[in-house]
């Protein structure tokens, strides 16, 4: 069936609570009211108020209670309704959640899912639409994963939700009924740390995630018109990073742009940028180029598009490299 | 504040918990056992055997009050101030010193032992407690969750947040704040206005109760009705046990810089040991010879402990490695093969 991005993460929870009576979902406005994005819309008819919490206004709390609730052998999904107020549940992560199969040998292994919707382009209001995942691929301990597809959204939240590490799934609110894509009815696993190369080409490399995918989708068909064969890769897992697949092709092209909204300075293009220095120095072409947001806090509605990166920015980055 | 045993020893008639005369030999053991080990560990200390230690001097009758009850099927979230609960609640004590002498495999609980690794980020343990108590409440099973904490540990937001969550989902809770009277150098008097901590409480929508946290009578009745409350469904209660720090924050620090040299005294004289000691005595079942006994067992398991925990190797480059992740990713495989000096071929 054809389902938007909102639907096959919805799909993807109900067939997964059907599955696995472990699987609690808690939140803010989880329940009767389907989260804001409404991805859990339905659940609470489907399981009841025992299995889609509805929590108190408290993002700490929602991922602390899902530690505790995770020692008791549950497999709780917390939803943090933006990643601008995931925050306060920073402490939670960073000291516990991440790191409590390694403080305790493997004695209390956290398999926690916390889903929560980042990045910008939905003229949204301040601190709804940040990108700050690098904050959490800086974490031993976290999975951190983003789809870029219905497809991929359905098949990475189930894999997260039957793996035995905490993850952060972030989904890209921009993405989220964007497009309409067909997804099997029944369960799969798109499997975590696992980059997809989206389209192959030899003359360069595009690396991108999440809402950047499409972007750098339209660049590079335009590029396309001008004989530039661009290879796109959608990293998928950002942390831990499929590094062999980004070798690979960069390898094969000799040119990488990496292409993130997040700000620039430490952002995860600086890491990617870092390994292909690492272990491509050799066969590149020309410097990497980075395409990402300006250090600046992200504006509001009306200049937001100052901000945010359109092919025609990723299609500068392109010229750069191929005219080195 | 409920009191049962007075400085004296003295009970007050009619709320004498009624417990059997081997119950409060083995309740005096473990205090004096929690006592041992604490004097030990610091003198380890001093000797560059233990990394830095947090006392528990004065904490006993909380620590062993608070854990006495507890049943199997029962959860503890304790911190890093809680000797005596480990002690009472079954925890290998080498086990306990292998931790402090600086190795995570100490918080490995043994298997079927329902303890927690303690948390170091203060109050951050009262949300995994709620959450525990949701996830039995869910599985329907009738069993009560206790989180310790200090008092310093009531002035941060996962303190509210957690009981505010136990109000809302009425957790079978048992919240333990040793009020102590200090945070490292900053006094009860400046962590809040309220008048007591147990009045907290109300504002959640459930009971609290302060107790006096050096007598181990009152702490023990003040428990056990808690943790009937909360198995029975009836939800979360806040027991504050007032007790006092009487050693340093922890080895690294010097309480004479903040604080009077009276007020201590002044609580040397309520010590929960001595207190217990004189009532044991007044029902017979102390005198010289058993207090000798005890003691004696007490510095044997001790040592005993100390030997073990030291002869317990670290934990090997690999084991370092291995528990980040359910399974190694590539690049902790790399990087250990770098550690090792043995960089793998084709590595990234």
């Amino acid at each position: 069936m054809k389902l938007n991005m909102v639907q096959a993460l919805n799909q993807a929870l109900a067939q997964e609570m059907e599955r696995d009576s472990r699987l609690i979902v808690l939140g803010e406005d989880v329940g009767l009211d389907g989260g804001v994005f409404r991805v859990t819309d339905g659940l609470f008819r489907k399981f009841g108020g025992e299995r889609i919490v509805d929590t108190p206004l408290a993002e700490s709390g929602i991922v602390g209670v899902s530690i505790g609730m995770a020692a008791l052998g549950l497999r709780p999904v917390p939803e943090i309704q933006f990643l601008g107020f995931i925050y306060p549940a920073f402490n939670q992560i960073i000291s516990h959640l991440a790191r409590l199969r390694n403080r305790t040998r493997g004695r209390f292994p956290m398999p926690v899912v916390i889903r929560t919707p980042y990045g910008a382009g939905v003229r949204a209001l301040e601190h709804h639409s940040e990108s700050t995942e690098a904050l959490f691929c800086q974490i031993p301990g976290l999975t951190v994963v983003v789809p870029s597809d219905p497809y991929d959204a359905k098949g990475l939240l189930i894999a997260a939700l039957r793996g035995e590490d905490p993850v952060v799934f972030l989904e890209p609110s921009r993405l989220y009924r964007a497009d309409k894509q067909e997804v099997p009815d029944e369960a799969y696993e798109v499997p975590l740390r696992r980059a997809r190369v989206v389209r192959e080409g030899k003359d360069l490399t595009i690396v991108a995630w999440g809402a950047m995918v499409p972007v750098v989708e339209k660049a590079a068909a335009a590029a396309g018109q001008n004989g530039i064969s661009a290879e796109i890769l959608d990293l998928r897992t950002l942390s831990p990073m499929d590094q062999d697949a980004i070798l690979t092709s960069v390898k094969k092209t000799g040119r990488a742009l990496i292409v993130h909204e997040a700000p620039k300075t430490c952002g995860l293009g600086a890491e990617i940028a870092a390994l292909i220095g690492e272990k491509a120095m050799l066969q590149l072409e020309a410097p990497v180029v980075r395409v990402a947001g300006p250090d600046i806090t992200i504006p509001l509605p009306k200049t937001e598009d100052y901000y945010y990166i359109n092919a025609e920015r990723v299609a500068g980055g392109i010229r750069r490299l191929m005219e080195f | 504040m409920l009191q049962i045993l007075n400085e004296e020893g003295r009970v007050r008639e009619g709320l004498e918990p009624a417990l059997a005369p081997d119950d409060l030999r083995r309740i005096y053991a473990l205090l004096v056992t929690t006592r041992a080990a604490d004097g030990k560990a610091i003198k380890l200390q001093r000797q560059g055997r233990f990394g830095t230690y947090a006392s528990n001097l004065g904490h006993e009758a909380c620590q062993v009050g608070t854990a006495f009850f507890l049943r199997k099927e029962d959860w503890i979230f304790p911190y890093f101030r809680d000797l005596g609960l480990y002690l009472t609640a079954g925890y290998p004590l080498a086990l306990y010193f292998h931790y402090w002498m600086g190795n995570e495999a100490g918080l490995k609980t043994p298997e079927g032992l329902n303890l927690f690794s303690f948390a170091i980020p203060v109050a951050s343990q009262i949300l995994h407690a709620v959450g525990a108590g949701m996830a039995a409440r869910y599985k329907k099973m009738p069993l009560a969750v206790v989180a310790t904490f200090g008092d310093g540990a009531t002035s941060e937001g996962d303190f509210h947040e957690g009981l505010n969550y136990a109000g809302v989902f009425k957790s079978p809770n048992v919240f333990v704040c040793y009020n102590n009277q200090w945070a490292i150098s900053t006094p009860r008097a400046k962590q809040t206005a309220s008048e007591t901590i147990s009045q907290k409480a109300s504002a959640y929508g459930f009971n609290g109760v302060s107790v006096d946290g050096n007598d181990i009578l009152a702490v023990l009745s003040a428990v056990r009705d808690a943790l009937d409350k909360a198995r029975a469904g009836g939800g979360p209660t806040l027991i504050e046990a007032v007790t006092y720090r009487m050693g340093h924050h922890t080895t690294s620090d010097d309480a004479t810089k903040y604080r009077a040299e009276d007020e201590v005294k002044a609580w040397e004289a309520k010590d929960p040991l001595r207190r217990f000691q004189r009532y044991l005595a007044g029902k017979g079942i102390w005198d010289e010879a058993f207090e000798k006994a005890v003691q004696n067992k007490a510095d044997d398991d001790v040592e005993k402990a100390v030997a073990e925990a030291e002869s317990r190797p670290s934990a090997a480059l690999e084991d370092v490695f291995a528990h980040t992740y359910a399974a190694m990713t590539p690049q902790l495989e790399d990087q250990l093969a770098e550690l090792r000096g043995t960089p793998r071929e084709g590595g990234r």
